[in-house]
């Protein structure tokens, strides 16, 4: 295979990507810079940066971008973790492991909006939720999530989603790790932490990376969970950017400072995609 | 691979044609409640009638369907023939020219639609929207935990008065609230109730030159004493309760009193979904020193967008769908205690509906008492009485219920989160260019 | 009593698989919540506190089958998923096979701009899309869901496949280079059933993606196209209790794709290798 045949086998998909991201992004930056009210159709006319000046001087601009952050690491380190011991767990056979692989990975084929309907509903509330029962029966003070820690509850709602998902693609990983390296290892009197920290988290590093990558593409524009639970507060608490520009200009139906609000996630995104290539994307392409 | 690719393509796009729109066909964009699901169960009683209609339904997630129509309206997209709007929206689209006029035949007898139904959903004096059910806000309580406390309500309570009711019946130690209130964040949430509290406590959300009067002490008073009640003698969670979350812990039997929808009635009083159905009583919504607003006045109505190529036959559905003989429909299959109401004089004159319905009587008072063009203390610039109806609203009413959460929650304190709302809705109306 | 070391081994197993299986009770918990709660009444699902045991109805099964057509919202469900994944996949292999196999300065570039295309939040584009669609004809259509679904899935599809494909020694196929094979040919005969446990499990995973997405399909879609996430969305109600209900609805929507993630698991679970085949 040559350069050009290379470039020709590419093309369809970067042709593709492109125009995905040029004429929705594209109309995205024309409309932020018009004034473009679906309320008011005879307003129109360019109007520089004031579409931008209005979204970032929202006083929950900052939060947003603080609480999009905090989600996004909240539910990565959950899931990573959790996915990652899970995966340990199960990696050797035992009775009925056929089974408990099915249901650890069934949570990943709920909807997102069921799956906060379910959580804010039939768990967190605090007088008819099974939590507040499970408190009440062993004689606490029920807990009340949404209200008191509204970002803690959504990233759990969404890492008991996605946590599936890191298990899945770890256990495949550990199947394939070397055992006699293992045993080796063992038979050196390798205790089980520094047999995790030598040989299988390395042995890991890419699939983590890949996990983190892909949930992270997920995450930063959670929405339909906010939405559903929380509705962005109390006061900012759980806004995030999604949200922001959803809450904010969305439902004013002004398009322009919608696509404005577009234009800053975009950013955000790519700053956070550069920062992790920094820390993680050298173990995915060391051609 | 050429070939390959289009050939693959096309299978996967023709197995993927979709039926386009045929002539006669209506498409009705509604939501999920109770009265809905009854009329599109009924609608074939509409199709049978009129053989060269034939009904496409689309239920929608009402956050969903007030932003699919909108957007629809405004791109004038044409999916929908008939929609499911509220009174904010019809007053402000009616307007802009983005709703047919609605004109009936003498046999709908439009003078028997409540005044305050016909007027919220007119502009100009032309009715934009027909209304299929309307309701209000009143007080629903339970009469068995009031006069056990020794109490009473009557039929017009003062704020004050509530809360010493609710006092009394607070038992949290077994899992009774002195009160439930709305809390979750909207302006169809939070903000619709507390608009009502404020109002009476003559408080208004835009003064005559449309600067907004959050600021202003009647609202101080109003937000610290709905935050202090809820906080007190309210259940936790209260943050994130709305219509729903407040029934369902209504129903389980946890709440003393509710303030909210008057459509709540008849779900509370059905023993088929209500633990304390035959333990309820109705009385007006509070009031602290005006009556005016202290109730709202809502109206799911059906419109027709204008552009729709079926202008006749969609009117000639929302004629059938409001009229009194759909009423007596109803009535003939479900009984008279599952109407919908809020919509006819006609309804409440009705002695077997006065017989089947406990809560009749509160509930057309609520109606009939609720004006949405004069409905604060002191003039203003705007109608409607739980929202302003002009288009910013939407938006000012999030950013202002967010606040109002917050000081529920104990995160800010009320002076700030009114501070906070009063910002926001300068920043709204000032980009609006309203000054 | 002395334990051996036999016994000792025995019994951390035990433990292990005891643990295991707790915790896939605790994860699979809310799952069966659900799907007991749409046996209830909305007056059992309100009950104070849970109820555990109680008479099941099916009254809210047979209250969806009365009022919707579910094997239509069924059917767009599939064709929109698998057909999104179809075509991600078509544009994508050739891709990330060129990538992976002459791969530039620019590769991993080129890769990381692709997933930054989906960071995009969805209500930020919304209007362009809409408008896009209205005016091409395509609102409610299926081929405007699927066109989509390929697009905001193709970045992941291209990460998966990309890693997956790198990891196939570069010998095999540089042999067959030699006799002259052509590219398309390289692909059909040789990529592929090399990389076809990858190729599967990539195919999976969009597919249960597609399936979830719940911002277009409620967004473009009204009365022929709606997928069943649409469907769930229509059973909420401002105004009336709907816990049971919506468990019934939910529980009829997600059962066929977990039942397809349950049959296909081994599957799923055997491509997904990172950096692992050696």
């Amino acid at each position: 295979m040559n350069r050009v045949q290379s470039r020709l086998l590419q093309a369809p998909s970067v042709t593709l990507l492109l125009m995905w991201m040029v004429i929705p992004l594209g109309l995205t930056l024309y409309f932020s810079t018009i004034r473009y009210n679906l309320l008011y159709p005879d307003r129109t006319g360019f109007i520089g940066w004031s579409n931008y000046e209005f979204f970032y001087t929202d006083p929950a601009f900052w939060p947003a971008v603080v609480n999009t952050l905090l989600m996004v690491s909240g539910i990565l380190t959950l899931t990573v973790v959790l996915g990652l011991a899970i995966a340990i767990l199960i990696d050797q056979p035992f009775v009925g492991r056929g089974i408990v692989r099915v249901m650890l990975i069934s949570p990943f084929f709920i909807m997102p909006t069921v799956n906060a309907l379910v959580w804010k509903n039939m768990f967190m509330n605090p007088i008819y939720g099974l939590f507040a029962s499970i408190s009440a029966g062993l004689g606490f003070e029920p807990i009340n999530w949404l209200s008191d820690w509204p970002l803690l509850s959504i990233v759990m709602m969404i890492s008991w989603q996605w946590t599936p998902f890191a298990v899945l693609i770890f256990i495949t990983s550990l199947q394939s790790q070397d055992q006699e390296q293992k045993e080796a290892a063992l038979l050196d009197g390798a205790g089980f932490f520094s047999q995790l920290f030598n040989l299988t988290l390395p042995h890991l590093a890419r699939p983590i990376a890949i996990v983190i990558l892909i949930q992270l593409i997920f995450h930063l524009v959670i929405f339909a969970e906010i939405l559903v639970t929380t509705g962005g507060g109390p006061g900012y608490q759980s806004t995030n950017l999604t949200y922001l520009i959803y809450s904010q200009a969305l439902l004013g139906f002004d398009v322009g400072v919608a696509s404005a609000g577009g234009v800053f996630a975009i950013i955000l995104a790519n700053i956070v995609a550069i920062l992790l290539v920094r820390f993680i994307g050298k173990t995915l392409t060391v051609a | 691979m050429n070939r390959l690719y289009r050939a693959t393509l096309g299978v996967a796009l023709c197995a993927a044609g979709a039926g386009s729109a045929l002539a006669g066909e209506l498409t009705i964009a509604t939501v999920n409640n109770g009265h809905m699901v009854e009329m599109q169960k009924l609608s074939t009683k509409f199709e049978a009638a009129n053989p060269d209609i034939s009904l496409n339904w689309v239920i929608l997630e009402e956050g969903v369907l007030r932003s699919r129509v909108t957007t629809d309206i405004t791109t004038k997209g044409g999916q929908f023939d008939v929609m499911t709007i509220g009174m904010y929206e019809a007053p402000i689209w009616g307007a802009r020219g983005w709703l047919e006029p609605l004109d009936f035949g003498a046999d709908y007898d439009v003078n028997d639609v409540l005044p305050a139904m016909r007027g919220g959903l007119s502009h100009d004096g032309t009715l934009y929207a027909a209304p299929f059910y309307g309701e209000s806000s009143m007080i629903m309580y339970r009469k068995d935990l009031v006069d056990a406390a020794g109490m009473s309500i009557d039929d017009n309570p003062t704020w004050d008065h509530i809360r010493d009711v609710a006092a009394s019946l607070h038992d949290p130690g077994n899992e009774v609230y002195g009160i439930c209130l709305r809390g979750k964040p909207g302006w169809g949430d939070n903000i619709a109730f507390i608009t009502t509290m404020a109002n009476s406590f003559g408080a208004q959300w835009f003064n005559e030159d449309w600067t907004p009067a959050l600021d202003s002490e009647a609202w101080n008073k109003a937000v610290n004493f709905y935050v202090d009640l809820l906080t007190t003698y309210g259940p936790p969670g209260s943050e994130g309760n709305s219509f729903n979350e407040i029934l369902a812990l209504i129903n389980a039997g946890k709440c003393g009193m509710w303030i909210d929808a008057t459509i709540a009635a008849s779900f509370v009083t059905d023993p088929g979904q209500s633990m304390v159905a035959d333990k309820m009583a109705f009385a007006q919504a509070p009031y602290a020193v005006t009556k005016k607003g202290a109730n709202w006045p809502w109206a799911w109505a059906l419109a027709v967008p204008a552009g729709t190529k079926q202008a006749e036959d969609a009117k000639s559905f929302i004629e059938w769908a409001t009229s009194k003989s759909y009423i007596e429909l109803v009535a003939s299959v479900n009984g008279w205690g599952n109407v919908p109401t809020g919509t006819r004089q006609s309804t409440y004159d009705n002695p077997m509906f006065q017989e089947a319905a406990t809560f009749d009587e509160a509930e057309l008072k609520a109606i009939l008492s609720a004006n949405p063009n004069d409905s604060t203390l002191n003039p203003s610039p705007y109608v409607g009485v739980q929202f302003a109806a002009i288009p910013e609203f939407q938006a000012i009413g999030i950013a202002v219920g967010q606040q109002m959460t917050a000081a529920l929650a104990g995160d800010i304190t009320v002076e700030d989160a009114l501070k906070n709302a009063q910002d926001a809705a300068d920043r709204e109306m000032r980009k609006a260019g309203y000054y | 009593m002395m334990m051996t070391d036999r016994q000792r081994e025995l019994l951390k197993h035990r433990i292990r698989a005891a643990l295991a299986w707790v915790i896939a009770c605790l994860m699979f918990f809310p799952i069966l919540w659900m799907i007991l709660t749409s046996f209830k009444t909305e007056l059992q699902a309100i009950a104070v506190p849970p109820l555990f045991f109680f008479e099941p109805t099916i009254e809210n099964y047979v209250l969806i089958e009365e009022r919707t057509d579910y094997l239509r919202y069924a059917w767009n469900s599939v064709v929109t998923s698998f057909g999104g994944t179809l075509l991600g996949m078509l544009i994508a292999i050739p891709s990330a096979y060129a990538m992976a196999f002459n791969p530039s300065r620019r590769t991993k570039d080129i890769l990381l701009w692709m997933l930054s295309t989906k960071m995009l939040p969805a209500v930020g584009v919304m209007m362009p899309i809409y408008l896009i669609c209205q005016k091409l004809g395509l609102l409610d259509t299926r081929v405007a869901l699927i066109v989509i679904y390929a697009l905001i899935n193709l970045p992941v599809i291209m990460l998966i496949l990309f890693n997956y494909f790198r990891d196939i020694p570069k010998e095999i196929l540089e042999a067959s280079q030699i006799d002259g094979t052509s590219t398309f040919n390289e692909i059909v005969q040789i990529v592929l059933p090399l990389a076809w446990g990858g190729i599967a499990s990539t195919a999976l995973l969009s597919i249960v993606l597609l399936w979830n997405e719940a911002f277009w399909s409620i967004v473009l879609t009204s009365a022929d196209a709606g997928t069943l996430v649409a469907l769930v969305a229509s059973f909420s109600s401002p105004e009336g209790l709907f816990w049971a209900k919506l468990s019934a609805v939910s529980t009829l929507a997600c059962a066929p794709i977990i039942v397809f993630g349950w049959v296909t698991q081994k599957q799923l679970v055997q491509g997904l290798t990172f950096g692992a085949v050696k």
